[in-house]
């Protein structure tokens, strides 16, 4: 005889115990984590280079940078004299919150303001894993396409802000900006975007300005649980 | 492509549920894919059966339930399929709506066999 057992579970259970043990600490610790998702070569790396740039010596930041391979981008990120760690994932294309809880054992959580997480490049699986992050940040260039956002709806509908990079080489590229505007709406409706150029530093102010304000506001969300 | 890696996710909580009924046997489970939940449903169709074919629960099926992605209007409340990301109302216009499915990543059940002892004279 065969019987029918309803189970109603998520699939990635595991995952997601994970993630709400990470989010927890996170709460704890008061520090705000983001997670930038973006197809390889959108300007991540850049983008975060150019945050890192910015911030006093004293900000309480780390990096914790994804790839399949090679150490290249947690080199490129500790120049600037913040913990910058690498997670080689070795053919895995995405991180998950196993690989964020392993790396983050040799940081201290209580000294930081601020966890930065570089995904793996890759516009389609990184949305199906919870980092425990606060906010998802989809990239997008302007060397891509704007219907990008259709194409990979899951991304852009799970993601908070979208960030268009490279605009400096808008005269050169037969890209709409309003028509990824429009296509980034679509996907997600009121989702937030900003326009930036991670070589003039065009719109940086913007994006360190909603950085900040982002957390404020996470920050005092929590306080006010607790 | 992450698609064998979902698999093996279905594939651990079957082993699980297997462990709670000695005396059954995991025939079918049914999970439900949301349109936009970034996972591709032939893709993992095909890593699940890889997976099945090296493991002790050779033969299961798997059942994929696909969840076209819905919005609801906030103003209006009408609720509407939402194919290649067309979310504005289709009627009284509002752009932003809400997603109510698309994204699910479930499994729903799993069908048992009851396998009874042979002998005690409970064949059905």
């Amino acid at each position: 005889m065969t019987t029918r057992v309803q189970v109603e579970q998520k699939v990635l259970t595991e995952n997601q115990r994970l993630a709400i043990e990470l989010r927890e600490r996170y709460r704890q610790n008061n520090v705000f984590c983001l997670n930038l998702i973006s197809s390889p070569g959108s300007g991540k790396t850049s983008l975060l280079e150019r945050t890192l740039a910015a911030f006093p010596k004293d900000t309480r930041v780390a990096v914790l940078t994804g790839d399949i391979q090679t150490e290249n981008d947690a080199r490129r990120l500790s120049k600037y004299g913040f913990p910058a760690r690498q997670i080689t994932t070795g053919g895995t294309c995405h991180l998950d919150a196993s690989m964020i809880n392993k790396h983050l054992a040799d940081i201290d959580l209580a000294a930081l303001d601020l966890l930065l997480i570089e995904n793996v490049g890759n516009l389609v699986c990184p949305s199906s894993y919870d980092l425990g992050e606060h906010a998802k940040v989809v990239l997008l260039s302007v060397t891509e396409g704007e219907d990008k956002p259709l194409k990979y709806p899951s991304i852009f509908s799970k993601s908070e802000l979208c960030v268009i990079n490279k605009i400096d080489l808008l005269p050169y590229v037969p890209f709409s900006l309003e028509q990824a505007r429009e296509n980034a709406q679509r996907a997600h409706p009121g989702i937030g975007i900003l326009e930036v150029s991670c070589t003039t530093g065009e719109g940086l102010d913007q994006w360190l300005g909603w950085l900040h304000r982002r957390r404020d506001q996470a920050i005092a969300a929590a306080s006010a649980r607790s | 492509m992450h698609e064998l890696s979902i698999a093996s996710a279905i594939l651990e909580k079957v082993a699980s549920e297997a462990d709670l009924r000695p005396c059954a046997r995991i025939t079918k489970v049914g999970v439900r894919v949301g349109e936009i939940s970034g996972v591709d449903p032939d893709a993992l169709s095909f890593g699940f059966e890889c997976l099945v074919k090296d493991s002790p629960f050779d033969p299961l099926d798997l059942d994929i339930q696909l969840c076209p992605r819905t919005q609801r209007c906030p103003s209006c409340v009408h609720e509407f399929p939402a194919p290649d990301s067309h979310t504005a109302c289709p009627r009284c216009g509002r752009p932003d709506t809400l997603c109510i499915s698309g994204e699910e990543l479930d499994i729903a059940y799993i069908e048992v066999e009851e396998q009874t002892p042979a002998g005690t004279g409970n064949e059905d």
